[in-house]
């Protein structure tokens, strides 16, 4: 065991999965003055892991998970799509927190996920077996292309299970993830590019990243005044 | 090639409350102590400051302080007929790593345990017969340690944590607005408890009007300023509802960095060491004695440190396994019911009720990890049992740990998971609803059980840990009853409509309930029945020691770190006073 454990730790590091290097610590408590441990946010408006086809997918799915309407934004007026995207090209797609490794098998329900595909992998495996799924029972359309309630239809047999997909993808272990994900990106910090102008936030009376709420502790039933705050400050000072 | 260190007087496995406890009690008393924690340093200002803690997506769900399981995690089972499969993705507990652990990331609810929950088997066989506990297959016992034994650590433990809250027990005198069913206290909570926000108060109306006994949970989270016997400075806590399952940013929350660390690492006869990873304990040809232990660091090279005396602080699952891989004590076999380590495993039986008003701004945003008025009339033995069929009890809570939008939105009963029904609900109800939550006990049964894996083995290569596990009968009958109690509470509060989340079906590892796992290096008054005496002290190789609630025989229907910091306590304390004046075995087998 000896020299293969230390070679199969040094391996785990160079792949970025484990933290940083051995440290000893004696006599004092360590301070290393600027070392935050600032969030990962993302910038930009550009499209990194999708291909146009899995987009078109994404875009017309979420759309139907959460769509827009007068009490507040839809997936895709917040954003869902693009923060989908870059979670799926960065660690959270590669599985960096998901134990990967064989011998797989299905296991039961209580037993969770057990799918040898990492995050982005299943997402990459599965849009194109949905397709394949939807193309062979509505005439050789595209999801995007079908009616709402057919959409629901299809995403209804992903949730349950009901649909078989081709490609070693189960579809109910993928229609809970990207349930998961897309609520992920509807309601979470802005810097990580979804729930854009904190409006999903301002929806449902949530105030942000507030740290202070002492002063309101006992004012029982009154209604917080505070508009959405988020790590970048409120939808006024963000840039554009 | 293993690089062999100079000797020192103690190692300690991991560096979590356990860890640092137990460094702080040894380091008084002058020995040298090297702490080997296999995850990273962790502190307020460079890890979760008030700038980027309330983040739910990076905490919670991309599990920024949690372990990695992507190299090491453990299978799972619900019996033994079953293939057990890796757990490839935290669930069901939340595993800590780097210093300070999970105590980093906890609520802070600070709980006793009841007098009679240290004597399950005995007391319920007095009162309701013997068929009460061995019934279901139970296999409870006794923890050869009594509450009075380890009254005066709960006490340390509260003065360390700076605890907010209000005695309902002094020194055997009843105390208006605290808990009457607690065990007798020798002092009040060090500070004062929480201002409770509207929710818990509705909760504590509703429950005083049916004849309950409310109270305001007892809390790590400090209602004012304090200084502790250390010399660590806390804060006052802002409610900022970003407390379980992530780090304080404003030094209110009671944790090892915000009350041992800042003490303990200025100690120069104290060392700590991380990415530091424990494989083995290592044993004398004999078996008789450890003599240190192996580890490899993040660099990859594997190290011998020799010890005096060995802590296992790893928490309980690594703990069991570190005693398994190293060949100390013999594995528990289920079908026979021979063998020590693994036995009783036990975890925690969570159910809730959702209540929905429609007239009534709960704002549940405003929140902390221990903020509840809760009742304790049906936990343990606070009521009478007969002819209920089962054993145990919960407390039940009304409690408001935050709003964190992706994991707290709750809708009513028969909303779908998604749609415009989905977020019509979300929008109605966010500000206007909260959660009764009901924390069970566990009790310990023949088939649930810790064991090494046949299949699975970690980046090392070593074998994976196997739980295999689920609730009984005894755990569903309670839990039933219990979520009835809750459910009247809810109705009393008037509201709109409830929704009961009942405790059904197998145990799943998917979703949150809680890290209260138990059981497996379990605790008694000999080695025909446990893997440690009351001091924690491993039978038969007694210069290691086992922390945490690995000791438990099974769980009570509180959160175990009170009593696993009091056994911490009451373990140095026997340490000190006898074992170092005489190295061996502080109870006779
Ligand atoms: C979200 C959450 C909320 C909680 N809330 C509460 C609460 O409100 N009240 C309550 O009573 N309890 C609560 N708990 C439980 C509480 O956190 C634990 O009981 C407590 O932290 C256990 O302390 P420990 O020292 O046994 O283990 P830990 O604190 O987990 O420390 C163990 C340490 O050992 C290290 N380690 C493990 N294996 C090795 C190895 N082989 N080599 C080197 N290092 C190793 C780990 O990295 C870790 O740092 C909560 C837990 C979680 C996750
Ligand atoms: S609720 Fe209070 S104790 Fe908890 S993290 Fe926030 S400020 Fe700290």
């Amino acid at each position: 065991m000896a020299g293969t454990a230390g070679a199969a730790v040094a391996a785990a590091r160079h792949d970025g999965m484990l933290g940083g290097p051995p440290q000893t610590f004696t006599g004092a408590v360590p301070w290393q003055e600027g070392a935050a441990d600032a969030p990962p946010g993302v910038s930009g408006t550009d499209f990194i892991f999708f291909t146009s086809a899995e987009r078109a997918f994404i875009e017309a799915a979420v759309d139907r998970l959460i769509p827009p309407d007068p009490v507040g934004p839809g997936a895709v007026e917040a954003g869902v799509p693009f923060f989908l995207d870059h979670q799926l090209a960065g660690q959270f797609g590669q599985g960096q927190h998901y134990f990967l490794a064989g011998p797989w098998s299905k296991g039961t329900p209580q037993q969770g996920y057990q799918s040898r595909f990492s995050p982005a992998q299943l997402y990459r495996a599965a849009i194109p077996a949905i397709e394949k799924y939807v193309a062979a029972t509505f005439n050789g359309a595209a999801f995007s292309k079908l009616a709402a309630a057919d959409q629901d239809k299809v995403l209804k047999g992903l949730e349950s299970g009901a649909i078989n997909l081709d490609g070693g993808v189960d579809s109910a272990t993928f229609f809970a993830m990207l349930l998961q994900n897309t609520r992920e990106g509807y309601l979470s910090d802005p810097i990580y590019g979804g729930n854009k102008d904190m409006a999903a936030w301002k929806m449902i009376g949530f105030p942000g990243a507030h740290y202070d709420y002492k002063e309101w502790v006992t004012r029982h039933g009154e209604r917080v005044p505070y508009p959405p705050v988020g790590f970048k400050g409120r939808p006024g000072w963000t840039e554009r | 090639m293993t690089v062999t260190l100079k000797p020192v007087d103690a190692v300690l496995v991991g560096f979590g409350w356990t860890g640092a406890i137990m460094g702080q009690q040894l380091c008084d008393e002058g020995l040298s102590v090297v702490a080997l924690e296999r995850g990273p340093w962790r502190d307020t200002a460079a890890d979760f400051a008030t700038g980027f803690a309330q983040d739910e997506l990076r905490y919670m769900w991309r599990h920024h302080l949690f372990q990695n399981v992507s190299y090491d995690t453990l299978t799972i089972r619900n019996n033994t007929s079953q293939q057990a499969l890796p757990m490839r993705h935290l669930g069901s507990f939340l595993l800590g790593t780097g210093v300070g652990s999970g105590g980093v990331h906890w609520n802070g609810q600070i709980w006793r345990f009841l007098p009679s929950d240290f004597l399950t088997k005995s007391h319920n066989q007095q009162r309701y017969g013997r068929n009460a506990v061995t019934d279901y297959d139970l296999t409870v016992q006794d923890w050869g340690v009594t509450y009075d034994e380890l009254e005066p650590h709960y006490d340390t433990f509260d003065k360390l944590c700076g605890t907010s809250g209000k005695a309902g027990n002094l020194r055997g005198q009843i105390q208006p607005g605290g808990n009457p069913f607690e065990g007798p206290r020798s002092n009040e909570y060090p500070t004062p408890a929480m201002a409770q926000t509207y929710a818990p108060t509705l909760f504590g109306q509703a429950a005083a009007s049916l004849g309950r006994h409310p109270f305001p949970h007892p809390t790590g989270n400090l209602s004012q300023p304090y200084v502790n016997p250390l010399g660590a400075q806390l804060g006052e806590c802002t409610y900022c509802g970003f407390c379980e399952k992530f780090g304080c940013g404003n030094y209110s929350k009671a944790s090892p960095q915000t009350t041992v660390l800042p003490y303990l690492m200025a100690k120069p006869n104290f060392t700590l060491k991380t990415e530091c990873e424990v494989l083995k304990v290592e044993l004398t040809a004999d078996r008789k004695r450890a003599t240190g232990v192996t580890y490899v660091d993040s660099a990859g090279q594997e190290y011998f440190q020799p010890a005096e005396m060995v802590i296992l602080s790893a928490y309980i699952l690594q703990n069991v396994r570190l005693l398994l891989l190293s060949g100390i004590g013999e594995p528990y076999d289920p079908s026979t019911g021979k063998g020590q380590v693994g036995r009783n495993y036990a975890y925690q039986t969570m159910s809730s009720v959702n209540v929905f008003f429609d007239d009534k701004i709960l704002n549940p945003f405003i929140g902390a990890g221990a903020l509840a008025t809760v009742i304790d009339d049906f936990n343990g033995d606070n009521f009478d049992h007969s002819g209920l069929g089962f054993i145990g009890g919960a407390y039940v809570a009304g409690m408001v740990t935050g709003g964190r939008p992706i994991e707290m939105i709750y809708t009513p009963q028969g909303t779908p998971a998604w749609g415009l029904e989905w977020k019509h609900a979300a929008a109605r109800n966010y500000l206007r609803s909260f959660s009764i939550s009901v924390h069970g006990s566990c009790m310990s049964h023949r088939g649930n059980y810790l064991d090494l894996d046949p299949t699975y083995r970690d980046t090392f290569g070593r074998p994976m840990l196997r739980m295999t596990f689920d609730f009984t009968d005894n755990e569903h009958k309670m839990s039933d009853y219990l979520t009835d109690r809750a459910a009247e509470v809810a109705k009393a509060m008037n509201p709109r409509e409830i929704k009961l989340n009942r405790r059904t079906g197998s145990w799943s590892v998917v979703p949150y309930q809680t890290t209260h796992n138990t059981g497996g290096a379990i605790m008694g008054d000999n080695p025909g029945n446990s893997v440690v005496n009351k001091y924690l002290q491993v039978w038969g190789v007694p210069n290691v020691f086992s922390m945490g609630a690995g000791a438990f025989p099974q769980n009570a229907g509180y959160n175990p770190t009170g009593t696993v910091a009091a056994l911490t306590y009451h373990a140095a304390a026997a340490i000190k006073s006898q074992y170092l004046k005489a190295p061996g075995a502080l109870v006779q087998a």
